[in-house]
């Protein structure tokens, strides 16, 4: 089985309807057992029991940028590969990558007034993020303003390759600056500086996030492909009655 | 390479001839720049400290109201697809549209800046750091917004669509754009630093844009 095989958009429904429920169940479950955990968690000594925002926070930010990476990998398959089902899958993950910055937008937020007293700071970390936000929407505008969807998909590609160069820019920025957000704390030379009372459930949540992804994404991508049919049938539909 | 210089000499002739429309921009910077007093109030302390602010601001919205330009009019009569198909590279001739483009519609928006710098009551060396900014950021504004502009003629689709998406990608420009007038007027950051930062996103956008309007182009076109 490899990524080409996957190019018949039969197969790849028939694939992933017997993969979903499994992926959507193991999402429940490592879920359940992240949010057990992180309940659990012991509160920080500076910070109290508002540190847990940071079980949800963290894997929504990993997963704002991990999106757009992939639908970069996404962008380069329709402008190479040109593999048929690409551009369906950069489409389909546009809205759940905005979801996931907006969720990371507005827990930062929460967690940023009782820890920094605002709730918003125009520092390059939150910035760079606040960017990111945008040109999800944008790109999901650029989606919307076209009704030839492969038409779309490769101008909507050009744009996502040009928007990846923000990734790099956001996970550098507290390193660049001197931001009031905090350096990395997991992904850094000389390993986490985490504890490992905190760590564990941080790392369960964010395999947890990224199947919650997996799975949407998935899903979003079958009814795109079924969208379509419906769509060209509905097409072949007016024109037999024209006919 | 006269290829190229011919295609500079004829864009920035149409630009400037009737029907061309580079120098509405100008009109358009002078407009937004003389609102802002109206909105902020009349208070000379004030727009010295906004000052900056809204002349970048003005120049900004100005390039991208004509960035509709830089590739609509040539789609329209064809001669776009001229381009696409001709024996020049195609990353050369879309750099080589952009310089055009900031030869006649960015040029005169930094000539203009002084003589506003006036109205919001910009001494000598505010007014100076703002042009010189301009000078430098301008064109990383003209080929950031290429990336869109050929996008949009791509679609058939102008306006709205153009400005949201090229506005998230010239925030960076406007930061350090700002940020260097600022330093060099009242400090306390050296100007140095945000300047060079300016100078590396025009730099990069000059590799970046040519590149990603050509593969917009060539995909998009039919």
């Amino acid at each position: 089985m490899t990524l080409i095989d996957l190019a018949n958009p039969t197969k790849f429904l028939s694939l992933t309807a017997r993969v979903l429920p499994w992926l959507a169940g193991a999402t429940a479950i490592l879920l359940l057992v992240g949010f057990y955990q992180a309940a659990m968690a012991p509160d920080d000594y500076q910070q109290g029991a508002t540190v847990k925002i940071m079980f949800v926070h963290v894997p929504n930010a990993w997963l704002a940028m991990f999106v757009w990476g992939v639908m970069s990998l996404a962008a380069l398959g329709t402008l190479v590969w040109r593999h048929p089902l690409a551009d369906v899958a950069a489409k389909a993950a546009a809205p759940i990558g905005a979801a996931f910055t907006f969720l990371a937008l507005v827990t930062g937020s929460l967690w940023g007034r009782p820890m920094w007293g605002t709730y918003w700071e125009w520092d390059a970390r939150l910035t760079s993020v606040l960017i990111l936000f945008l040109m999800y929407l944008g790109l999901m505008a650029l989606w919307r303003a076209v009704d030839d969807p492969s038409r779309a998909a490769r101008a909507a590609a050009v744009l996502t390759l040009v928007g990846a160069i923000n990734l790099p820019i956001i996970k550098f920025s507290v390193d660049w600056w001197n931001t009031l957000h905090q350096p990395a704390a997991v992904l850094r030379m000389g390993g986490p500086s985490l504890d490992k009372a905190f760590l564990i459930p941080l790392l369960v949540m964010a395999v947890g996030f990224s199947l919650l992804f997996v799975t949407l994404h998935l899903a979003a991508m079958r009814n795109e492909i079924l969208r379509r049919r419906v769509r060209s049938l509905q097409m072949m539909q007016a024109s037999q009655q024209a006919a | 390479m006269t290829a190229l210089a011919a295609l500079i000499r004829r864009d920035i002739k149409i630009a400037l001839r009737v029907g061309g429309g580079a120098l509405i921009g100008v009109l358009f910077f002078l407009t937004v720049t003389v609102l802002m007093p109206f909105a902020i109030g009349p208070d000379m302390a004030l727009l010295t400290r906004l000052g900056p602010a809204i002349l970048w601001l003005g120049a900004l919205l100005a390039s991208l109201l004509t960035l509709d330009r830089l590739f609509t009019a040539d789609h329209e009569d064809g001669s776009l697809d001229l381009i696409v198909m001709g024996r020049t590279p195609l990353e050369l001739a879309c750099a080589a549209k952009a310089l055009a483009h900031w030869l006649a519609a960015g040029v005169p928006l930094i000539v203009a800046t002084p003589v506003l710098g006036l109205l919001l009551n910009l001494d000598g060396t505010a007014t100076s750091a703002v042009a010189l900014t301009l000078l430098v950021g301008t064109p990383a504004l003209t080929f950031t917004g290429m990336i869109g502009a050929s996008l949009a003629v791509t679609l058939h689709r102008g306006g709205l669509l153009l400005a949201v998406l090229v506005l998230p990608l010239s925030i960076p420009v406007l930061i350090f754009g700002v940020a260097a007038s600022q330093a060099a007027i009242s400090g306390p950051l050296s100007f140095g630093t945000p300047f060079s930062i300016l100078c590396a996103l025009s730099l990069v956008s000059l590799v970046v844009g040519p590149f990603a309007a050509a593969a917009s182009l060539r995909h998009g076109l039919d």
